[in-house]
Parts: structure tokens; sequence; C-alpha cells
């Protein structure tokens, strides 16, 4: 028992002895432990009518960005497919060159072993992969290697794994064994910051013509930006005259707003293909009022312009709702006040006006720039080659190169962009002041 | 109860001898495969040379879907332990690399029929057709085409499809490193024979990229099989690479001006494989096996232009199924169509493709 609790004690007592007139309840108990104890029990039911909620969280949404976070560091191939050897080889000094005998004999053995496995993750072919993404080219070697092992019955086992392949004598491929085959692992984070680990353990930047996640993670930062700039300059004038007409002209508006919203997404991405394409309607236009030649149509689409049209019109209603139910509660008496104290318009607007959208300002731009940000579908169907953003590099590890630890750390690596931006916003405008409608 | 045994056990190795000569109808329950394959003309061919008379002789209902190729579905179904696919007609390359995985199930080749004359299926089958994993269907091949109505002296040679200055206009290519950097290095002038073995040396793929690099401004890249011959059909393009099926087809069926150009072709095979634990492994292996049979490889071969794995099949190939159009020169392997042809290295791909494609697509986001 501590001090504090022992003092809290004594001064209980104290005070029931000094008061002998405590207050009691119908039953006999002292008023204020049974309100202590109702309190407890409320408080317990209102967290049960919350349990649903935080179990459907927990669910969907902590244990599978977990799950993430753990892939993109944990790997553990090595010592699943060649568990005595990836033990072993942890206590090798990499300035041997090449290792011992017994060390290589465990090698093989253990390569021999997992040859005959055909549990998926335990397989030569699954290390063949894994080695693949330090050494390119190197797949083969472990593959090939693996089947030849399962003849070989006695040693010496170092000049038997030469006279299959010469690449075995290579230092460098047992170098990248000793760091592939620890469970743990940083190279996912180096290859999605275009960098990778040198033979010798030292951290390099990849070849110029292979670099591509940071570029790409600049880019989406920037058109991210770009579209929360033209969504906040569009949706402001439209919030304003949805928060200031009339009932009925402002509620048709509104509809007009929502309306897209209640869309699907895939109609409003294909229907800019049908507006945009060469053949499409902008185009027509253009060519039918002579101001483009029919051989000059502008590509709007299938590149980065498509993109953000596209994404701008899709995200325009998470900066006008905000827009407007902060605008809806600003009393119009005050801009008057400000006007007949004989300030112009644009000083009371500035003055007074626009410092009281401020939280719904802040709203709509974080809303928008992190829905922008992870956008995924719409970049896929309409940004061509140079439109795309780095969600959809992700989805192609996963789904054409199966590098999922890689998706894993640029997932990873763009969750901590949003978070960072989170908390800067937070410093600069705080979260309190946010208004979402 | 001793004779309650006898006869149980006696019920139970009946019914193993029933279901061992008779596979097709050894569950009683009535049967469901999903039989995944790439689409269009091709999923055709197969539906009227294997679904239908597999459906007529067994019942079993047939779900046919369409992919694009790769083994990322048949991984994230096997390691969720809910495997919806049946059977899959997968590349060479991701056959090889899905079964170095453990994805797949292993398929004993003595199992396979024997060919139409006898022949035991581990001789019929061409060299190099079968796997521990997977059983090879077709020959196919990745050509290009053009529109012989607006280009009246066509294009003859892998050069050409690269010479923008010859032959102005847009260019369909597939989305993807694989057999683009092969064409390249041909239309620069490498020997069939050589291309992987340059293709191996850093200094080989800067040259392949170089030679992509003359015509990307002008390229339109396609993913699913069945758009090039839309794309060429439309004018979008001038000329696209294209499986040369898609473009027999688009001919033979739909009467389209198109004109394959056979020089430097990249040919590969499609193979059957099974995902593990697919629900309906017996009925797929069983499907395997009579799809894969003389008869039926010949069948396919009369719908579309892509060369059968059998020897067997091949002096049963005739004519197109409802035209006077002879089949046998249209297929990749006829010697023809071979004098300048590279066959896809598995091992190469295999070995350098999540290298290749990311500076593809560092080179693409340029």
């Amino acid at each position: 028992m501590t001090d504090a609790t022992l003092s809290g004690m004594d001064n209980a007592a104290q005070r029931a002895g000094a008061d002998k007139k405590a207050l009691l309840a119908a039953d006999g108990t002292p008023l204020k432990q049974k309100l202590a104890r109702t309190t407890r029990r409320m408080k317990f039911n209102a967290f049960m009518l919350t349990l649903p909620l935080v179990l459907f969280l927990l669910v969907s949404f902590v244990f599978p960005i977990g799950e993430m976070l753990v892939r993109s560091v944990y790997n553990p191939t090595g010592s699943n497919v060649v568990p005595q050897f990836a033990k072993a080889i942890q206590d090798w000094d990499e300035n041997e060159g090449i290792p011992s005998e017994e060390l290589i004999e465990i090698f093989v053995k253990d390569l021999a072993t997992a040859a005959k496995n055909r549990e998926v993750g335990k397989t030569v072919g699954n290390l063949a992969t894994r080695i693949n993404y330090e050494i390119p080219g190197s797949r083969s070697l472990f593959t090939k290697t693996a089947r030849k092992v399962r003849r070989l019955e006695e040693g010496p086992y170092k000049e038997a794994l030469f006279e299959i392949d010469k690449k075995w004598e290579n230092p460098n491929i047992w170098r990248t064994l000793k760091r592939v085959t620890r469970d743990y692992t940083l190279s996912f984070y180096l290859a999605a910051t275009d960098r990778k680990f040198d033979p010798d353990g030292s951290i390099v930047r990849a070849d110029e013509l292979y670099q591509i996640y940071l570029p790409i993670l600049w880019k989406t930062i920037w058109l991210s930006a770009l579209i929360t700039a033209l969504c906040f300059i569009i949706a402001y004038p439209v919030s304003y005259l949805l928060a200031t007409l009339p009932l009925r002209t402002s509620n048709l508006l509104m509809i007009m707003v929502l309306l897209p919203f209640w869309t699907s997404l895939l109609v409003r991405t294909s229907a800019w293909i049908a507006m945009l394409q060469k053949e499409g309607i902008i185009n027509n236009i253009l060519v039918y009022l002579g101001l483009i030649g029919n051989e000059h149509r502008i590509q709007m689409i299938y590149n980065a312009t498509g993109t953000v049209i596209a994404m701008v019109h899709i995200l325009l209603p998470f900066m006008i709702l905000p827009l407007y139910s902060v605008m809806k509660t600003i009393p119009p008496t005050y801009m008057r006040a400000a006007r007949s104290m004989g300030a112009s318009g644009t000083y009371a607007f500035t003055k007074v006006y626009f410092p009281q959208t401020i939280p719904g300002i802040a709203a709509g731009t974080l809303l928008v720039f992190i829905l922008a940000i992870g956008y995924y579908i719409t970049p896929a169907l309409v940004g061509g080659n140079d439109g795309l953003l780095i969600s959809n590099l992700i989805a192609g590890h996963i789904q054409r190169s199966l590098n999922w630890s890689l998706a894993a750390a640029l997932g990873t690596i763009l969750l901590v962009v949003v978070l960072t931006l989170y908390w800067v916003y937070n410093r600069l405008v705080g979260v309190d002041n946010l208004k979402f409608g | 109860m001793k004779t309650l045994k006898l006869l149980a056990s006696t019920a139970v190795g009946a019914a193993l001898m029933v279901g061992a000569s008779a596979p097709s109808f050894a569950d009683g329950h009535a049967k469901e495969l999903t039989i995944v394959s790439w689409g269009g003309a091709y999923t055709k061919s197969q539906v009227e040379a294997y679904h239908k008379p597999y459906i007529e002789k067994t019942g079993t209902k047939i779900n046919s879907e369409d992919y694009n190729g790769g083994i990322a579905e048949i991984k994230a179904q096997v390691e969720a332990g809910n495997v919806s696919w049946d059977i899959v007609d997968v590349e060479l390359s991701d056959a090889i690399r899905a079964c170095d995985e453990g994805l797949l199930e292993t398929i004993d080749h003595s199992t396979l029929p024997a060919g139409a004359d006898g022949t035991p299926a581990t001789e019929d089958f061409i060299k190099g057709t079968l796997y521990d994993c997977a059983v090879a269907n077709i020959v196919w091949s990745t050509i290009f085409a053009y529109d012989s109505s607006k280009i009246s002296d066509g294009p003859k040679t892998m050069a050409d499809f690269f010479d923008l200055k010859k032959f102005p206009g847009k260019r369909g290519l597939r989305k993807g490193a694989k057999v683009n950097l092969e064409f390249a290095l041909i239309a620069d002038g490498v020997a069939a024979a050589d291309v992987y073995k340059i293709l191996a040396t850093p200094e080989g793929v800067d040259r392949a990229f170089a030679k992509l690099d003359t015509i990307k401004s002008d390229v339109v890249w396609w993913e699913a099989g069945a758009q090039p011959p839309q794309l060429l059909a439309d004018g979008e393009v001038t000329m696209t690479t294209a499986y040369n099926g898609r473009i027999f087809n688009a001919v033979a069926g739909e009467g389209k001006p198109f004109e394959i150009v056979w020089d430097g072709q990249v040919w590969d095979l499609d193979l059957w494989v099974i995902p593990k634990g697919a629900k309906n492994k017996d009925a797929a292996l069983d499907f395997l096996k009579f799809s894969t049979a003389t008869e039926q490889l010949a069948k396919q071969a009369s719908w579309i232009s892509y060369g059968p794995a059998r020897k067997s099949s091949a002096s049963l190939v005739g004519k197109y199924h409802n035209k006077d159009i002879d089949m046998g020169p249209q297929m990749p392997t006829d010697p023809s169509n071979l004098t300048n042809a590279v066959q896809n290295n598995f091992e190469f791909w295999a070995d350098n493709a999540d290298q290749l494609n990311e500076r593809f697509n560092a080179w693409l986001a340029k």
C-alpha cells in the first residue's frame, strides 16, 4: 500500500470520527459510496454501448495497420526456409569471404530439406524471391542449387556447391545471405526510399534509372496540395452562396452539390473520361468551334491533368460541406455592422468574415488533402503514366510484383506523412477548432 | 459387428474402385468448376473446345472467369486459405514461380491420358511443356500487326515497328518490361538467338530502353489481350503488338483487314495450373486431363491460331471452324513463321522481372 492511500484512509477515518452525521442512503450505506458505485455502473454501461465500435475499430483498423507495420520490417523467410543455417550464419565473420565447410554443410542440408517442402512460405522459391530483391538475378541460383543438392549425399559440400554454380564463390552472396536471414530487416524501407544495402552492409542510393518511389511520393504530395488548393478556390464562393442565399435557392444549390456526391465514384470518373478524351465532348466542341484543328486535339486525360480535374470534382463536396457548416453559423449582422461603421467591403470581409471561416477552411483542406494523398481508383483509371500516385505503386506491389513487404513499407511511409501533417496542423490551428459540419 | 465392418470396408473399397475408374462421377454430388483464363477470343476457344464437351460428358457446372495474368490472385487466395479458383491458365514464368513458392498442386504426369495414337503423354507432349505443377495446352506468341487498309506497303520487320519516320503514327505495346525489351533489341539489330545473352548485361538493358525511348512519346499502352485489336480497329494506333490469336480472330471472325508480322515474334506457353487447396481439386484435375487430350487441343486450334502442346494433335489441326482457312500456317510454330523468332526465356524473367519492371515503371513515369 502506498503512503498516499494510507493517508487517504486516515483522512477518511478522521472525517468519519469528526462528523458522525455522515449522510446515509435509504439502505444505510454512506451516500458517497453509493454515488460512486452508481457512477461506476453508468460508466460501465456507457462503455458497453461503445464496445461494438471499439471492437470494430480494433478488427478493421488497428489490427490491419499493425499487421502492415509488422510486415514492413518482419520477414522471417530465412528462418522459415533454412532455420539451422539462419541461426548459424549470424556468428560468421563477414570478412572471412567464404564460410567454413561446417557452415556450408548446414546450408546445403537445410536447402535439401527445404527443397522437399511444399508448404507456402517455407519453400526454396520463397527464399529465392527474397534474395532476388537484394541481388537481382540470383533467383535461379537458389532454385537450381536446391534441385541439385537433394542428390548430394556427403561432403565436401563447399566444392560440391562451387561445382553447381560458380556464383557461390562470390563472398557478396554470403554477406547478403547473412543479412537476409535475420527476421527483422530495414531493406524494404530502403527500397521504398530508393536506397539499398551495399553487399558490405552500407546504405547507398539506388541507380538513378531505378529511382521511382521518392519522385512519385513528392509528386503525390504536390498533386494533393494542388487539388486541395483548387478545391478551396472553387468551394469558398459556392459555400458562401449556400450559406447566404434565400432558403429555396440555396436548397436547390445544395442538391446540386450533393447529387454528384451520392453518385458512384466509378460513374463520375467514367463521365470524365467521356468528357476529356481525345474524341470526347470537350475536344469535339473545340474542334467544332474551330478553336483547334482536328489534328491537334488536346490530351486532357490519361495524364496528370486528367487526375487533377477528376479528383478536384470528386473531392469538392468534402471542402464545401465543412465550409458551409461554419459559414452558416456566422450571423450576417456582423458584416452589416462592419460596413455601417465605415469599413469597405474588402476590409470587412478580410477582417470580420474570413477569420471566422478559418475552422471550416482548416477542416476542409485537411480532409481533402488526406483523402487525396491516398487516392487510388481515379488516378488508376485516368492517370495514364504520369498521373499515377503512390497508392497506385502500392497496389502494383500487392497485385503484380507480389512484394507485399515493400507495399507495407510504402504504406507506412504514407501513413507517417499523413500523421506528420496532422501534427503540424494541430500545432498551427488546433484540432479543437475543427468543424466538419 | 464383424460382418458390419467387413461390409462397410467392402463398400468403401468398391466406392474407391469406382472412383478410380470413373473419376468424373466419383463424388456423387453435382460438381462445379471455376476456370480462369484470359477472356475474349481465347476463352471463347476454350469454351468451345474444352468446356462444352466436358459439360456434356460429366454434367459439371462451369464458371468461367477472366483475368489479365499474374499470380497475385492465386497467392492471395492460397495465403488466405480461401481458394475459389479451381484451375487457371497462366504463362510459363508465372507457373514456375508459383510452383517454386508452393502455391500450386503438383501434377503427376503419368496420369495424363496417352495420345490418340497411343504414345504415352510424357512423350506426346512437346519437350519443355510439362512441369511439376503445370501442363501446357498451347503455344502462343506476341507479334505485331497493322491495318493493311491504312498502310499499303506495310512493315516487314521488327525494325519497321520502331521506325517512326518510315511509318508515322501511334504504336500499341503491352504495359510491362517483358517482351518489349526483347522486341527493342531485335529491332536494334540483335539476332534472335542472342537476345537473352545481351539482355542479361546492364549495357543490353540500357540498349533496349534506349530503343524504346525512340518511340516512347507515341506509345499507347495496353494491358488486356482484347485491347490491341480494338486499338487497331478504332484507328487509335497504326501498329500494335498483340497476341497472335487475337489478331487472327479479328481477321477470321470479324473480317478485319489486319496483317500479322512474324519477324521477331516472341513465343511462349500457356499452361493449366491448380491452386493449392482448390475446393474442387479432383474435378479440376479431371478437367485438366480432359482438356489437354489430343482431340481437345486439336479442336481448340480450329477456333484460335494457337499451337497445340501435343505432337499427336498437330496432324488433326485442320481449318478454321466456319471458314476455309488452313490453320497450320497461322500457328506461331509454323516453320515459315519461325525464321526470326525468340522463345520466351522463363528463367531470365523469373530472375529479372522484379528489377526490370521497377526500371520500366521509373522509365514510364518520367
